[in-house]
């Protein structure tokens, strides 16, 4: 009783702490930086800042050097004294001689007393710091070699060569390893640290149960093959490439890349080597026949934000993207922090700013695209439709023995057929914009890019002398940088004309403008009359109608010149040419304004509801009565091929062409129409996509794109491992070169990642920077020689991991005991297993686990659980957003599925750490607040899940109350009550069925998301049976225990 | 060797008391000792990351009020008078003034725009101030205004992220966020850093303006909403009474001691502590934003009508949160964007937000709590002298632009810094956002050189390499 009663008052103190808890990881760093002072991290920068412009490399005042050893060691310093060294006494100011730093400000008190204890504590400057030996010997740049395994006295816990390295620290330190933990705290540990999940009852039975020897690794091998390891681990890569469902920035509109989410998942599932995981991400789409798969991968790089708000510069944001895929590479796969150099030179690491640069230009190659996708049901499909084109095209020709002939007769006679056209050359009238940037590209063809007004009129102004013009066509094209390549802007790539106007004025009198009426339209494509889609509703209410081009010249807002020619044929260049009544022209030239009407967008240009053609041509011609050429322009562009020089694919799409326009075959080519109308829709994903000619990279003074400096060729930090002779430096050559098994970091990087996961804190606690800055590791040897396995064992994580939760290490009981805790509070050196909240989302799937609720579907869109509405309206949003909850099962998805808004991020997993995507981030935090309280008492799928598992408690959980609770808590748990917690719960149910029973509460309100719908009770169970076993299993999904890996 | 050892240990060994007691003598005894020492309630203890803890020097200012204007609002119709630009309407603009210069919507070379409102002289320093603001002009005596502002970036995204973060990159740490990792929070059972949004939009950078980048996430802002639940999943679900909650929460506080004493893990205390917490938030927060009780003097005072969610009600709550000890409070407050209908709504937003902001300043006089907090009022940027369309809108304009300041320090009447005739271009006095954010941690009793997070190998802080504290503005 007395013990009892002092720890609770204990507690109890902590209860009026006041402010918020405390944070105990918190202290990592604290307690770390209590330690003795460290030359590399602490002294040798101030030396760098304070004393380098005249001690060191350049000058030697007074002969003295900051930057060697031999100079500074026993002559201005003398170690274990500060008071008699020199050093300290100009730096501090005492004696008659100047204070140094001479002429400047003096050094700040703590820096002075940080110089005064390295000195005191005996002025360790380690050979390997860079001042006392070339740059490249910071261990961490320095490519791993398997270390020797360290001898260890008690040699009978040795399970594998991690605890070698694990026990011999301990041994070192006087600790010695803790027990193992039982059966079934450790597979609730591995299953949480494997799958991110609870082990089921039937999983925790047949484990405690099993007398086999290798029980434990049956389990691993298990968790290791289960398709929920891909999630659990996915997630932790998501973070460092910054993964999520919108562009970030103002708009932050929606964005379609959860392919890559899948890629990444289903890549860890089927361990695909890490050189090869990361090669495909970094230059998939340079692979030689790229896949799919390849070029979703190398979405990547582009999880960086998009900013679309209205006015910018799209290369400023394009440029500020590249810096961001910088940063990624830098923090998720080297593991060095890169981006200080984008504005000087690194100043502790020995990367220069060019050479940043020659980096970025490895990157700064590529289209921002955006590619259609297709589930594997969809290839399958969409093969098989190919094929069947395939096949009724062969049955045509062999049917027409003579087809190559008559389509020679047709070539001849259409292929001279077009008058000239000249390409006008305008200029944007900026106002008229809408705020989207018209870019001009080399061939007078106009790229739409920027903010993406949902109605505007753009007026590009044109002076010319031509005389007699007699009509003006305007082209839409392709371009890698619009949506599935355009020629429009929409989501599918497409674009609606909805007036076509031109202006014209004589040269002498601008201002003169009359308007050209047009005789006629024609176009090369002419689509059915159709409804607007609903994306682009107005909230005008007016019927809104897509159709043939004679629409862009009827003088009506309401219609419009649709190009959308079905699924898989709508991303092809479009033409359409409008004749003028009557030539015209001026003495002494004309100007011509030709004004583009775009107003078939929808109501709300912050989401994705324009309908704006992507790039656009206009040209003029003097020939008589011109009109539209029918032939598309890629089959126009065969024609120009010489025959003999066709590939047979230009010769099939030729055909493909040209049986189009012979009459006898109306039923084949009906027959294919209606194949092609089978296309699946497919979804889309961003990706990389080289350019064909380089762009020029240029060193950036302080990192602004407005001041370009000299040009620089991509190329690898001198300080690092080198690329093949011989090699062309490009995207996929750096891709080769990052996973090297030269790279000194790469693999450090990864291991060290696995093992912050597993413990808590990484072997070098600062996951995100194993540079001379970083700290120091806590067992040096052990991540040479987990970065070694990985690189020698065919790069398999799955190795590591088996390595990692297979070892004593990983299996010893996480409880303290007073000799642990003093010697180490924050369990660096590993004398007793983990212990520690889950992150965010496994906080929400241990509860949908274990109330059932959990739909454990795999892959697919991202989905929309509930949240609160008014987050996705202004102005707690800047603009409106999307939030359709799912009624549906996908409601109960795991929470990496959950769609990531970056600007408003999902309330539940913001308030458990999880980062919103802005920016790599390989290390999260962990905090512990009242509003995480907050969220799983009150939130509504924890409350959901809490009504779920009361329900299926008296549906399975035995005959009475104590046979129910035991249910329900190991559902949670993992384990069985004790007969205290028994006690309190059960008697926390009694009190609270009471008052149900009596009336006091009313149980439909707790026990059901519907007090008016009707409810099936479990069989013999009442109202208030439900409502109280709900505050019993709310109470259950609040503890401690429950989010904590023990 | 790979064989289970131990298999199944039996339960839980009961800990000693001693072990407990010296358990706590590393970790939490600490801190209990330090509460025992601490007559306020919570002592300096590090451990705790929301503790209060001492600047580099003495504070000026203990709290801040940051009214955010987001979207940017028009310093040539508020408070920067050019009668100059007036004469050269419909003019085009020198053209020396526009090399280099980059507009986000216009071509710069548009024509000028006069001033739309006029303006009069107010207060003992006879500070010139538009008749837009009426409530404002009363109070000039007691803010400093800075008509020389300047920023980086001429897009509201990046230049909100300069506003709130000292940078155009995302992930950095907000001021807020700064200032709560600097001093701690003196709020007992509120958040220290509470964030609103009012305007007909969200903010451009969305919640980056309060995050906490790579600090921890305890110093992030929270949310507060000015009608319902001010905190989000505030209330009990449904069918919940208080009872049941206590019930609930006593249960819950019971099993994780239990696992305290058989795990020994500390954290398990921070749990406990926690779910205390959120209970006390459920009453105080509820309380907090109930304006009803506030007499009608001050209501009229701020224009603020209990029940009826708007700016003037906010600005009313950041009064009571910093109370209640809250350390910063920002309003978002984003409707300037007039890149058309400069005048009608220029009107419309000052109407919604002058009195109210003026009627801050007063009631922290009054009540003597504003020389120690500090109130800052402003945008991104500015607005261009040149037109945007016809004769009625502005483009964003990075050059100049102004903001005021009250209390917690700020040299009261003064106004500081000149623009050149047309309102482009900033002559005297310049103030960058750096410089500003320097200023703020001066008032908030920090060396800004010297407050600094390591991350990444280096130690950021909030004025990244630049800022000077500017002397001029502060008392």
């Amino acid at each position: 009783m007395e013990q009892r009663k002092i720890s609770l008052v204990i507690v109890v103190l902590f209860l009026f702490m006041g402010a918020y808890p405390l944070t105990m990881r918190s202290l990592v760093e604290a307690r770390f930086q209590n330690e003795k002072v460290d030359f590399t991290r602490d002294i040798e920068p101030i030396f760098k800042t304070s004393c380098s412009g005249c001690h060191g490399a350049k000058r030697q005042m007074a002969g003295l050097r900051l930057d060697d050893k031999s100079a500074v060691i026993g002559k201005v310093v003398t170690p274990g004294k500060a008071s008699d060294s020199s050093l300290y006494q100009r730096i501090a100011g005492i004696g008659d001689a100047a204070r140094m730093p001479m002429g400047g400000e003096a050094l700040s008190a703590d820096k002075i007393d940080i110089i005064k204890r390295w000195i005191d504590e005996g002025a360790q400057w380690p050979d390997k710091a860079a001042s006392s030996r070339p740059v490249e010997q910071h261990w961490a740049f320095i490519a791993p070699e398997s270390p020797r395994l360290p001898g260890i006295k008690n040699s009978a816990w040795i399970n594998n060569p991690v605890d070698n390295f694990v026990l011999a620290r301990l041994e070192q330190e006087g600790l010695s390893p803790s027990p193992e933990a039982n059966r079934a705290t450790i597979l609730r540990r591995l299953s949480l640290d494997l799958t991110g999940l609870p082990p089921t009852s039937d999983e925790l039975d047949s484990f405690i149960k099993d007398s086999d020897p290798r029980a434990y690794e049956k389990q691993v091998d298990r968790l290791l093959a289960s398709p929920h390891y891909g999630e659990r681990w996915g997630r932790h890569w998501l973070d460092a490439t910054r993964y999520a469902d919108s562009d970030g920035y103002e708009k932050d509109k929606l964005r379609w890349v959860w392919f890559y989410r899948d890629w990444v998942i289903n890549a860890l599932n089927q361990d695909k080597p890490y050189d090869q995981f990361i090669i495909e991400q970094v230059a998939g789409d340079l692979l030689p026949n790229a896949t799919q798969d390849q070029l979703v991968a190398t979405g990547f790089l582009r999880n960086s934000m998009i900013n679309e708000e209205g006015g910018i510069d799209p290369e400023q944001f394009r440029m500020e993207a590249m810096f961001d895929r910088m940063d990624a590479i830098g923090k998720s796969v080297l593991g060095i922090t890169i981006q200080c150099a984008q504005c000087h030179n690194h100043k502790f690491d020995p990367l220069k700013q060019e050479e940043y640069y020659r980096i970025f230009a490895f990157l700064n190659n590529s289209h921002e695209s955006n590619i259609a996708t297709y589930t594997p049901a969809e290839q399958m499909k969409r093969a098989n439709i190919f094929s069947e084109v395939r096949e009724i095209e062969a049955m045509m020709k062999e049917r027409m023995p003579a087809w190559l002939d008559r389509m020679t007769e047709w070539e001849e006679k259409v292929k001279k057929d077009q008058p000239n056209w000249t390409v006008a050359r305008p200029t944007v009238n900026d106002i008229s914009t809408g705020g989207q940037r018209y870019l001009p590209m080399d061939d007078g063809s106009f790229l739409a890019q920027g903010y993406a007004p949902t109605k505007h009129t753009v007026r590009l102004e044109w002076e010319t002398d031509l005389k007699q013009i007699t009509g003006f066509r305007l082209e839409l094209l392709n371009d890698p940088n619009l949506p599935l390549g355009g020629p429009g802007r929409s989501i599918l790539g497409t674009g609606a004309l909805t007036e076509f106007d031109v202006e014209v004025a004589p040269k002498s009198d601008p201002k003169k403008l009359t308007k050209i009426k047009f005789r006629r339209a024609t176009a090369d494509f002419n689509q059915p009359v159709r409804d607007l889609e609903s994306i682009f509703d107005d909230k005008s209410k007016r019927k809104r109608i897509t159709g043939p081009v004679e629409f862009a010249i009827d003088g009506k807002d309401e219609t419009a010149w649709g190009i959308d020619a079905g699924a898989g044929l709508r991303n092809v260049p479009r033409k359409a040419v409008f004749t003028a009544e009557q030539p015209f022209s001026h003495d002494g030239g004309s100007i011509v304004h030709f004004l583009i009407k775009q107003n078939h967008g929808g109501w709300n240009s912050d989401d994705n509801q324009n309908n704006n053609l992507g790039r656009i041509r206009v040209s003029v011609t003097t020939a008589n009565d011109p009109s539209a050429d029918p032939l598309p322009a890629g089959v126009r562009e065969i024609l120009d091929t010489p025959r003999e020089r066709r590939t047979e694919a230009q010769v099939r799409t030729l055909f493909s062409y040209w049986r189009t326009t012979v009459p006898e075959w109306k039923t084949e080519n009906d027959r294919i129409a209606e194949l092609w109308k089978q296309h699946p829709e497919g979804s889309s994903q961003l990706v990389l996509n080289e350019r064909g000619h380089m762009r020029e990279t240029h060193l950036l003074k302080r990192g602004d794109f407005l001041r370009p400096d000299k040009t620089v060729e991509p190329g690898v930090p001198e300080f690092l491992h080198q690329l093949p002779a011989g090699a062309r430096p490009d995207r996929l050559a750096f891709a080769r070169w990052l996973v090297d098994r030269k790279s000194p970091t790469t693999a450090r990087s990864m291991v060290n990642r696995i093992w912050q996961s597993y413990f808590g804190t990484g072997i070098v606690a600062t996951s995100e920077d194993l540079g001379r800055q970083s700290d120091k590791p806590s067992h040096p040897e052990l991540l040479d020689w987990l970065a070694v396995e990985l690189m020698e064992r065919g790069w398999s994580l799955k190795h590591i991991h088996r390595l990692i939760v297979t070892s004593s290490t990983y299996r010893q009981s996480s409880k303290l005991t007073p000799d642990k805790f003093s010697k180490d509070p924050y369990n660096r050196l590993l004398a007793r297993g983990p212990r520690f909240r889950v992150e965010g989302e496994i906080v929400r799937d241990i509860a949908l686990a274990a109330s059932g609720l959990l739909n454990p579907r795999i892959g697919g869109p991202s989905v929309f659980p509930p949240s609160p509405d008014f987050l996705y309206q202004p102005p707690a949003s800047y603009g409106p957003k999307v939030w359709d909850e799912e009624k549906g099962d996908n409601r109960y998805r795991r929470a990496i599925y959950t769609f990531r808004y970056r600007s408003v991020p999902y309330p539940m997993l913001q308030t458990f750490d999880a980062p919103n995507g802005d920016i790599s981030c390989v290390r999260r935090a962990r905090s512990n607040t009242p509003l995480q309280a907050l969220m799983t008492l009150n939130e509504t799928l924890f409350v959901e899940s809490a009504r779920a598992l009361a329900l299926k408690t008296l549906k399975e959980g035995g005959p009475n109350d104590a046979n129910r609770l035991s249910f329900a808590f190991r559902r949670v748990l993992s384990r069985l009550p004790s007969q205290a917690e028994q006690i309190e719960l059960l008697s926390l149910l009694n009190r609270q069925r009471g008052r149900f029973v009596n009336g006091e509460l009313n149980p439909w309100n707790l026990a059901t998301s519907d007090p008016d719908k009707p409810f099936a009770l479990p069989k013999g169970s009442r109202m208030e049976d439900v409502a109280a076993w709900t505050v019993v299993s709310r109470v259950l999904l609040n503890l401690d225990e429950t989010i904590t890996k023990e | 060797m790979k064989r289970m050892k131990n298999s199944i240990p039996t339960g839980s060994d009961a800990l000693s008391r001693r072990w407990f007691i010296e358990q706590c003598g590393v970790g939490m005894g600490a801190l209990a000792l330090n509460h025992l020492l601490s007559s306020s309630g919570y002592g300096a203890t590090q451990e705790n990351p929301l503790a209060p803890k001492k600047p580099h020097f003495a504070p000026k200012a203990k709290n801040v009020i940051f009214l955010f204007m987001g979207g940017a609002p028009s310093h040539l119709e508020m408070f920067d008078n050019k009668p100059q630009l007036a004469k050269f309407d419909g003019t085009l603009p020198p053209p020396e003034l526009l090399k280099g210069y980059r507009a986000a919507f216009i071509n710069p070379n548009s024509k000028l725009l006069g001033p739309k409102f006029k303006f009069a002289r107010y207060g003992q320093s006879g500070v010139e101030i538009s008749e837009l603001l009426p409530h404002t002009s009363a109070i000039v005596d007691d803010i400093a205004i800075v008509k020389s502002m300047v920023t980086d970036a001429f897009n509201h995204a990046p230049a909100q992220l300069m506003m709130h973060t000292g940078s155009m990159i995302f992930g950095r740490p907000s001021i807020g966020s700064w200032a709560t990792y600097g001093l701690g929070s003196e709020a007992e059972d509120l958040p220290a850093f509470v964030v609103f949004s009012t305007g007909r939009k969200g903010p451009s950078n969305g919640n980056s303006g309060w995050g906490s980048g790579f600090l921890p996430t305890v110093y992030q802002g929270v949310q507060f909403r000015n009608v319902g639940d001010p905190v989000l999943y505030l209330s009990n679900p449904r069918g919940v009474d208080e009872t049941l909650q206590r019930d609930s929460l006593d249960t819950i506080s019971k099993l994780n001691r239990m696992r305290l004493d058989t795990v020994g893990d500390p954290e398990i205390s921070t749990r406990i502590n926690s779910f205390e917490m959120a209970f006390k938030m459920q009453k105080s927060a509820p309380e907090l934003i109930d304006i009803s009780n506030e007499p009608k003097h001050i209501l009229e005072l701020y224009g603020a009508e209990p029940g009826k969610p708007s700016f003037a009600n906010t600005v009313l709550m950041a009064r009571r949160l910093v109370e209640r000890g809250v350390r910063f409070v920002q309003i978002h407050h984003e409707v300037w964007d007039q890149h058309g209908n400069l005048v009608r709504d220029l009107k419309l937003n000052c109407q919604e937000t002058d009195q109210a902001c003026a009627a801050l300043v007063r009631d922290l006089k009054q009540r003597g709590m504003l020389k120690d907090t500090l109130v800052i009022w402003g945008g991104e940027f500015g607005r261009t002298p040149m037109v945007q369309g016809g004769s009625d809108g502005r483009d964003h304009h990075p050059n100049a632009f102004t903001m005021w300041l009250a209390g917690g320090g700020i040299k009261p009447g003064l106004v500081m810094g000149e623009t050149d005739e047309l309102g482009f271009n900033v002559v005297s006095d310049r103030v960058h956002v750096h410089d500003l954010h320097a200023t703020i941690m001066h008032l908030l009793g920090f060396d800004h050189e010297k407050l600094t997070y390591r991350f990444q190998g280096r130690d950021f802080r909030l004025t990244d390499v630049h800022g000077l504290v500017v002397d001029k503005l502060m008392a």
